[in-house]
């Protein structure tokens, strides 16, 4: 029986996990409930978040808050990429079939992610912790880092603060409304269009945001962004495809089921949360907190 | 006139003096061309005949190359046995993990295909004493030749041919044979039922199809026949790898499939020779493939979305009508 110390330094681990996961999930989540497309490319603005984080770094320095500025930065920048992807080129495939969507998303990973090779070449590149951020806490005998507790505190805010906008504001409303009869709405007279166009902004900030703050905890590598897409599909599919609190239930779960399944059975913890994807789709297709779909 | 030429024939025999007119590298290219036309071949009965889009049918391509490559280094099994099992295992898996699958319908399908295929991935990524994980399965032996050879040697008429030269020409008899097949199957009444389901499911329900035991028997077969290109890539790679059940290697096939023109039955093929050609001749000035493979993938997707047996077919037909319209 391993001690406790190690039991919750192991669910921390998984809870910290778990709020990146949330970041980059929620914004794939976003888009499949309002545009019905699975994104591919989402990985690959995580991964872009990554880089311009570490160039923005390399610029201005890191002391001083000036990481902060960077992560903010690299995050508008992947958002202004994503907004000018849909508007140029995205757009056009609305009324394709959904297999034209899905391999367009693909083309843009291969596309982009080379143009970051072009960039930033093929070796890692790694951000050190903020100075503010940079010593740990012992909590119940475990050592836990200040910045991930930072990610911890900052899962759930951002986790707040989308629902207080999707469920209060009219923005959010129009984003509801969106997801659940795009016609309609825009026969009230609401500019559907440009509602698509600041869905995939936001949603390409979260995943940039995401990026840009698992620089410091883990190097920046080309292939970051194959990898973690499937992460967070299976973040998604489990909690429910477009469903919010979903994405952050299924967060979580994935996280503990990873970090505890290493504990148990290392070799085949990848296993485990592929084969509860599977299982979840298998039982409850939409999801554990999601609506079936038409 | 021109579509009574058996093209297909023709091809096959032309196919067959590749190592004879051109040169090693040349055999090399051409049988990766013609495994991948198998694979691709096989996904566009999913994708273009019955109207499933899988994300993840590398799993089956990947089953079939670790199923071959176990039974021809580890047990020292022969060809003859190692190819078959590799369709067989392959279409097993596709009939446990398709009864799950054709349940489910369009982006919920593509999904759980795509978890299934990443648990083969973490299965043979992991699974060290079996697949040898990570690092994979190095140096999968060449069938046996001897026997041809001898008989190749006592006629000087027919040249000399070294190992991965008669590999070729085995791949290319065995992959001729299987799109012979799934041509049977894809005209056969079955077939016709697969493309009744795809333009219209609900109807089929109607007139009293069953829907689903269609779908999975589309599911299996197309695993069979992924399988057995699978068994035949090991070999012809030299060696297994957990990548090729990885997620990127099914959007590749899907690439494939999409650039020859879903649903005409050889513009997979095409696709395939098209990508791998193109492929060889840019990796020679560029090392960013991808980048070009992505900008080729746009550009088809938004100007010739048939692909190019479709953009070929328009072409021909504006050919052959223009001088009757004026």
């Amino acid at each position: 029986m391993p001690d406790l110390a190690f039991v919750f330094a192991q669910s921390l681990s998984g809870l910290t996990a778990a709020m990146f996961l949330f970041l980059i999930a929620s914004g794939l989540s976003l888009i499949f409930g309002v545009l019905r497309v699975l994104n591919f490319a989402h990985g690959t603005f995580y991964m872009l978040g990554a880089y311009c984080a570490f160039q923005i770094v390399q610029w201005i320095g890191l002391d001083g808050g000036r990481f902060w500025l960077a992560a903010l930065g690299a995050a508008l920048a992947v958002a202004a990429l994503g907004g000018i992807v849909e508007r140029v080129l995205f757009r056009h495939l609305y009324d394709k079939e959904e297999l034209y969507q899905l391999l367009f998303t693909y083309a843009l990973v291969l596309i982009l992610s080379d143009v970051a090779k072009i960039i930033w070449g093929t070796q890692q590149k790694s951000v050190s912790r903020p100075a503010e951020l940079t010593g740990a806490f012992q909590i119940f005998g475990a050592t836990v880092p200040h910045y991930n507790l930072f990610i911890l505190a900052l899962g759930p805010t951002i986790a707040l603060t989308f629902w207080f906008v999707l469920q209060r504001t009219r923005a959010g409303r129009f984003i509801r409304a969106a997801a659940l009869d795009r016609e309609t709405l825009g026969a009230l007279g609401v500019n559907v269009d440009g509602l698509y166009t600041w869905v995939f902004v936001l949603a390409s900030f979260l995943g940039g945001l995401g990026g840009a703050l698992i620089a410091p905890m883990r190097a920046t590598t080309p292939g970051m962004d194959t990898e973690v897409i499937v992460e967070a599909f299976v973040v998604v599919v489990i909690g429910g495809l477009g469903s919010f609190w979903g994405t952050f239930l299924g967060a979580l779960i994935y996280g503990q089921v990873l970090s505890f399944g290493i504990l148990f059975f290392p070799r085949f913890s990848i296993f485990a949360v592929f084969a509860l994807m599977a299982a979840v789709l298998m039982i409850r297709p939409w999801g554990l907190l999601g609506r079936p779909i038409r | 006139m021109l579509a009574r030429v058996p093209w297909a024939l023709l091809v096959l025999i032309a196919a067959f003096f590749v190592p004879a007119a051109g040169s090693r590298f040349y055999t090399f290219v051409a049988n990766d061309v013609v495994i991948w036309a198998l694979f691709a071949t096989s996904l566009n009965l999913l994708v273009g005949y019955t109207g499933l889009v899988s994300f993840g049918h590398a799993a089956y391509f990947g089953i079939g190359a670790y199923t071959t490559g176990i039974l021809m280094k580890k047990a020292g099994l022969s060809f003859l046995i190692a190819f078959p099992a590799a369709g067989i295992v392959a279409g097993v898996c596709a009939l446990v993990f398709g009864f799950f699958c054709v349940r489910l319908t369009r982006i919920y399908f593509a999904m759980l295909t795509l978890a299934f295929a990443q648990i083969v991935w973490a299965i043979c990524f992991k699974w060290n004493e079996v697949t040898g994980g990570e690092q994979g399965m190095p140096e999968i032996p060449y069938p046996s030749f001897d026997g041809v050879d001898r008989v190749v040697s006592a006629l000087p008429a027919l040249g000399s041919y070294r190992t991965s030269d008669y590999y070729y020409f085995t791949c290319l008899v065995l992959v001729a044979l299987c799109l012979w097949a799934l041509r049977r199957i894809v005209a056969s009444p079955f077939g016709r039922m697969l493309t009744t389901i795809r333009e219209n499911a609900e109807r089929a329900e109607f007139i009293g199809v069953n829907v689903r035991r269609y779908e999975l028997a589309a599911f299996v077969i197309a695993g069979v026949f992924a399988g057995l290109a699978g068994g035949l890539f090991g070999i012809f790679n030299r060696g297994v790898f957990p990548d090729f059940a990885y997620w990127t290697k099914s959007s590749e096939v899907l690439i494939m499939t999409l650039l020859g023109g879903m649903g005409t039955f050889y513009g997979p093929a095409i696709g395939a020779l098209a990508l791998i050609w193109l492929n060889q001749q840019i990796v020679s000035y560029t090392q960013y493939w991808p980048l070009i493979l992505g900008s080729i993938l746009v550009i088809l997707l938004f100007v010739f979305p048939g692909g190019l047996a479709g953009a070929v077919i328009a072409l021909w037909r504006r050919l052959v009508r223009s001088p009757v319209g004026a």
